[in-house]
């Protein structure tokens, strides 16, 4: 199963490799990761996801945990949670093509962020499956390129991850 | 005001270091230099690096400080990293500061430049680079902070020659305290899963202790000796564990495992609960893990949380130092209204009892006169009386000493068990030696291993280190071979020793002496001599059975159950 790992980390030098390292050298995967620092400088805030059962997933947790520079971790797949994913993806449209691709972009609520005659680059904000789901309907003969952030998430309602 | 090289000596100082075991290089020189300046921290000059880390690391498991480490940057680093990956397996304090090329040179490829930070950091509890000449103390504290406390480990601390430059001064002050906001170790056990863990021990009819190196590094000898006492329960050990339960106590069973003692296995996997103390259930351990102790229920207690349920899922997990839960469980047992039952307890002893005359560590003396391994641990066991540091190699004199030896305090078995890092006993044996300077230290090792860190006769000849080396000397890289036999029909690819060096004129040419015994009835008369030379390094060297063989062993892939018993018998 998927997970959402939120991680509090010490705004340090080798900080980010130490969790990067502890995932290969223990043999677990990271599917997606983003990081950057919080308003509080002192500290980053880290997203992973991640697969795996119940005893892999609550392993990773400890041994992440005991990571002399992570400070906190939630993971935000146990609760309610809001999950966004950013994507860039520059598609072809031209002819017919450009009024339907158009058309997708809106229903997906995305926006063209870069025109050219023959090309639309679109942003889309939402979970990972909707940006899955967008890829799925404009086709891959379509695609040129894209890039996404990753998912990034908080516990819905009153729980925050702080110090 | 001081220099960055002369906080840092000083910050050992205040920390209360004894010893710096090391190397000098290009990086470290303004280190060494302030070393040169001082009388308080001695150094001690070992022949290779990985030397220094294994010597550290057996200081720091006979006394239960923390060992130091003093190196150059590059070769000098890399040199380290087999002592810091023993040291990490096994959960041993130690300090290993790296001289570093000068910061504005660092990633430019600079002469003698490794990434000590990356190529350590898989093997360290943490690892911390002097960024500013004047967070040197608090890096220092912080440093041994976090080696000692919690489930130990070793630290790397990487100082660029530039931290560390003569006439550069700043104010020095040791911290007495140190508080770092995202590390917290547990100081006490969950209570309510503390008396999950005695209700289940008190109900137990088939109950077995099982401890492991935890308890060493923890300190609650006393408290599982009470605590077993107090219950009359059966115990076993890992290889860790060995000398925190009295060995010659009618209660311990033996050492568990892969070569464990046969009643310590048959009972372990016909237990109903299982009390685990500071061990991890290691593949060596338990087998087959899918078919690890079928009937039990298992308590587990452990400093670490990653330890629980991490390859045996455990029914009560208890995170905290072992010895307050021990405590708590004793001040628990005490009060209960529920007792063992003392006619499922007898049934349960006399069914052990069954097993151990079953085998009862037996094996064959050679009728063609070869003296056997075990016969010379038995000598070595009858000579000492465990009134003596053990440290070990790794092989079959490995095993051997862990069967045929007991200990009767902890500290006082010092062995590489998680990495099996052969090279580390000798060394290991120095560090001790030198600590405890009127105490017996042997080193039992093999020709093989012997020969891993054979250059430190030279830096025992510089400081006059007496230990004594107990070369059960098989002519061959005797594990593997019994491997290659068990496994390969007997198709012994690289595991003979050939052209063996004369290991008395090597042990001469430094100045020790050297002993070679090649008959069972010279074997206790030349061992009793060689002990009696307390000012000696004495190297014994002792010629045995070749085609031996270390048995009880398990069958792999199968339960805890499942062993040889002899070249012949199987379970
Ligand atoms: C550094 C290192 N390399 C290889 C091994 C694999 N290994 C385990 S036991 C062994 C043989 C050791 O031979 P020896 O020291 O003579 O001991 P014996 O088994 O003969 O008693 C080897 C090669 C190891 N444990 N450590
Ligand atoms: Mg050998």
């Amino acid at each position: 199963m998927r997970h959402i790992l939120s991680i509090l980390l010490e705004n340090e030098a080798g900080a980010l490799s130490r969790v990067v390292g502890l995932f290969s050298q223990r043999n677990y995967n990271i599917e997606t990761l983003t990081v950057a620092p919080t308003e509080d400088p002192s500290l980053s805030r880290l997203t992973l996801t991640t697969s795996g059962d119940d005893r892999a997933i609550e392993q990773m947790t400890k041994q992440l945990n005991k990571l002399i520079e992570v400070v906190k971790l939630v993971n935000l797949s146990e609760g309610e949670h809001i999950e966004r994913d950013l994507m860039l993806i520059k598609v072809k449209a031209s002819g017919a093509q450009r009024a339907e691709i158009k058309r997708c972009a809106d229903i997906f609520r995305g926006q063209i962020v870069d025109v050219t005659s023959s090309i639309y680059t679109i942003q889309l904000v939402g979970a990972s499956s909707k940006l899955d789901a967008f890829i799925e309907a404009v086709g891959d003969a379509n695609i040129l390129e894209t890039v996404r952030t990753g998912v990034s998430g908080l516990a819905r309602g009153e729980k925050v991850l702080a110090l | 005001m001081l220099s960055g090289a002369d906080m840092l000596v000083r910050s050992l100082q205040d920390q209360g270091v004894e010893y710096i075991y090391g190397y000098p290089g290009g990086s470290a020189l303004h280190i060494y230099d302030a070393v040169f300046r001082q009388e308080k921290v001695k150094h001690v000059l070992v022949r290779h690096e990985q030397a220094a880390t294994h010597m550290a690391d057996g200081y720091a498991r006979a006394t239960g400080k923390p060992g130091v480490v003093l190196v150059t940057s590059g070769p000098g680093a890399t040199n380290t990293i087999t002592g810091i990956a023993t040291a990490y397996m096994d959960s041993i304090p130690m300090v290993i500061i790296s001289g570093q090329v000068m910061s504005h040179l660092i990633g430019g490829d600079a002469f003698q430049e490794t990434d000590m930070m990356g190529v350590s950091r898989p093997v360290v509890k943490h690892n911390l680079s002097i960024q500013d000449p004047a967070d040197i103390p608090s890096v220092i504290k912080k440093a041994f902070y976090i080696a000692t406390t919690g489930r130990p480990g070793p630290v790397v601390i990487d100082v660029p020659k530039d931290m560390t430059t003569p006439g550069e001064e700043y104010p020095y002050e040791y911290p007495a305290e140190v508080e770092i906001r995202s590390y917290n170790p547990p100081v006490r056990g969950h209570a309510g899963q503390i008396r999950k863990a005695v209700e289940m021990l008190l109900k137990a009819k088939r109950p077995m202790i099982y401890t492991g190196g935890g308890v060493v590094l923890g300190g609650a000898s006393e408290q599982l000796i009470e605590m077993t006492r107090a219950l009359g329960y059966p115990i076993t050990q890992t290889l860790m564990g060995l000398g925190s339960y009295p060995g010659s106590d009618r209660q311990f069973i033996g050492m568990l495992g892969m070569h464990g003692t046969y009643e310590a296995n048959m009972a372990m996997h016909h237990a109903d609960a299982i009390l685990a103390i500071g061990a991890r259930f290691d593949d060596r351990v338990t087998n087959n893990i899918a078919k690890f102790c079928p009937d039990a229920m298992i308590a587990q207690i452990d400093i670490d949380p990653s330890s629980i349920s991490k390859t045996v899922q455990v029914d009560i997990p208890i995170v905290g130092p072992v010895d307050s839960v021990l405590n708590e469980m004793i001040g628990l047992i005490k009060e209960s209204d529920i007792q063992p039952d003392k006619e499922n307890l007898s049934n349960w002893w006399a069914q052990i009892d069954e097993w151990a005359k079953h085998h009862g560590g037996r094996y064959l003396t050679n009728d063609k006169g070869l003296m056997k391994p075990q016969q010379v641990i038995q000598c070595l066991q009858k000579l000492t009386a465990g009134d003596v540091y053990v440290t070990t190699d790794v092989g079959q004199h490995q095993m051997f000493a862990a069967q045929y030896l007991s200990f009767e305090e902890p500290n006082r078995w010092i062995t590489s068990g998680g990495l099996g890092t052969m090279g580390f006993g000798f060394p290991a044996a120095m560090g001790i030696q030198l600590s405890f300077p009127d105490e017996t230290v042997v080193c039992v090792t093999g020709e093989g291993s012997i020969q891993m860190n054979i250059q430190e006769l030279s830096t025992c000849m510089q400081y006059n280190i007496p230990v004594k080396i107990l070369n059960i000397n098989n002519q061959s890289l005797g594990m593997v071979r019994q491997w290659q036999d068990m496994n390969y029909e007997s198709r012994h690819s690289n595991s003979y020793m050939e052209s063996l060096p004369d290991f008395i004129k090597l042990a001469e040419a430094y100045g020790h002496v050297g002993m070679k015994i090649e008959k069972i009835e010279d074997l206790e008369p030349m061992m009793k001599k060689a002990l009696a030379m307390k000012d000696k390094l004495v190297f014994i060297d002792v010629y045995v059975d070749p085609s031996e063989h270390v048995y009880p062993m398990q069958v792999p892939t199968a339960s805890m159950r499942d062993m040889w018993l002899s070249k012949t018998e199987r379970t």
